[in-house]
C-alpha cells in the first residue's frame, strides 16, 4: 500500500516537474485586464497564450505585444507594445496632448521601449523610462478568450 | 531491445524535468567569473586548472518570487545591458532609500520598485555606480554559501558598508515585508 502511495506520489511529482518547465521554458497562458492596451486588447480581460522562445533567444522584434515584469512594482506584470529595441532613436511624446513637445530618446544597451497603444490610459517607458530587456518575461502570440475574439498575433 | 532503451529514456527525460525545476524553483550553483566581489567571493580563470580555484557558490531562489531580500545581502542578477549574463553583486539599498555613491558627492533616492547593487571590490566593479539603480526583477536569487574551493566552503553574510545608506523608514519595505525580519 505504501508503495501505491509512493508511486502515486512520484507520478504527482513528474507531472508537476513537466507542468513547471513547460510553463517557465515554453509557454504560459496569462489573464490580462487594463485599459492600456486598448483597442488590440479588451480593458475588460483576456486570456492571452505567451511564448518563451523569442524571449529567450532574443528574438523579440519593434512590434510585438510582450508581458513583462513592471519596473516600478517586481510583483506586477504589464503587458505592452515594444516601439523600439537596443540602439534605436525613438521620439517620444511624452504628453500625448502636446504635440510640440516630443523628445528623442536613444535606447541604451539591453533595453528596450515598451508603450501601451493608448497612450492616454498606459503607464509606461514614457514614465519610467527603458526598460531592461531581462525583465521580459513572453510574448504574446494568441489570445484565447473571450471565445469569439480568438487571434493571432 | 526496445524496452530498456525506452525505459532509459523515460528516466532520463523525468530527472531533467526535475532538475530542470529544482533549478528554476530551489536553487542553482554559479562560478565566480570576475573579481567584482573580492574579498568575498574570488574569480576562476578561463583555462581549466584556474577554474577549478575559484569559488563555487550556491544561490537560492526561494526568496525570488516575493522578493524578500534585505540590504547587505549577496544577490544574483542578470545586467541590464546584457540579458544573457548573470552578475553577482550586493544589494546596498531598496526603493525609498538615500544611497551615497562611494568616491563622489552625489547622493540618490532609489524610485519605486528599484534597488542599488554594488560589487565588494568598488575599483573593478561594473554596478549601480555605472548604470544606476535598476528594477528589482531583475534579481534572481540570493547567495547563500560557498561550496569551493573547500578551505573556503562557509556562508556568504549579509553585510551592509557603514554610512553609505540612509533608510527613510527601516519598516517601509514594502516588497521585502518587514525589516525586523532581515535584523
Amino acid at each position: 500500500m505504501f508503495s501505491d502511495i509512493a508511486r502515486k506520489f512520484c507520478q504527482v511529482f513528474n507531472l508537476f516537474c513537466c507542468v513547471h518547465v513547460f510553463h517557465a521554458h515554453v509557454g504560459q497562458l496569462h489573464y490580462v485586464v487594463g485599459p492600456s492596451m486598448f483597442p488590440t486588447l479588451n480593458a475588460t480581460g483576456d486570456l492571452l497564450f505567451l511564448e518563451r522562445f523569442s524571449v529567450r533567444f532574443q528574438k523579440v522584434n519593434v512590434g510585438d505585444i510582450v508581458v513583462a515584469c513592471s519596473p516600478e512594482n517586481p510583483r506586477v506584470l504589464i503587458c505592452k507594445r515594444v516601439l523600439a529595441v537596443e540602439g534605436d532613436s525613438i521620439s517620444v511624446l511624452p504628453e500625448p496632448y502636446a504635440q510640440d513637445a516630443a523628445k528623442n530618446v536613444l535606447i541604451p544597451k539591453g533595453h528596450v521601449w515598451l508603450q501601451g497603444d493608448d497612450p492616454y490610459k498606459s503607464r509606461d517607458s514614457r514614465h519610467y523610462g527603458p526598460v531592461p530587456y531581462a525583465l521580459l518575461q513572453g510574448k504574446v502570440q494568441l489570445r484565447i478568450w473571450p471565445p469569439h475574439s480568438w487571434k493571432k498575433f | 531491445m526496445a524496452e530498456p532503451l525506452w525505459f532509459l529514456a523515460k528516466r532520463s527525460a523525468a530527472a531533467a524535468m526535475i532538475c530542470i525545476t529544482f533549478t528554476d524553483i530551489v536553487g542553482n550553483f554559479a562560478t565566480i567569473q570576475g573579481n567584482s566581489m573580492q574579498p568575498t567571493l574570488q574569480q576562476g580563470h578561463k583555462d581549466f586548472i584556474s577554474l577549478l580555484k575559484g569559488d563555487v557558490v550556491f544561490y537560492e531562489k526561494i526568496s525570488a518570487p516575493a522578493y524578500k531580500y534585505c540590504r547587505g545581502d549577496v544577490v544574483v542578477l542578470r545586467s541590464p545591458t546584457d540579458p544573457d549574463q548573470l552578475m553577482v553583486k550586493r544589494l546596498i539599498a531598496m526603493q525609498g532609500d538615500w544611497v551615497n555613491v562611494p568616491g563622489s558627492h552625489e547622493i540618490h533616492q532609489i524610485p519605486k520598485g528599484r534597488c542599488w547593487v554594488e560589487g565588494d571590490n568598488g575599483n573593478l566593479s561594473l554596478d549601480s555606480r555605472n548604470f544606476g539603480p535598476i528594477p528589482l526583477g531583475l534579481v534572481k536569487g540570493r547567495v547563500t554559501i560557498k561550496v569551493w574551493p573547500p578551505h573556503r566552503i562557509g556562508r556568504v553574510e549579509r553585510v551592509l558598508p557603514e554610512g553609505q545608506v540612509m533608510f527613510t523608514d527601516m519598516h517601509s519595505c514594502v516588497i521585502t515585508r518587514s525589516c525586523l525580519e532581515c535584523e
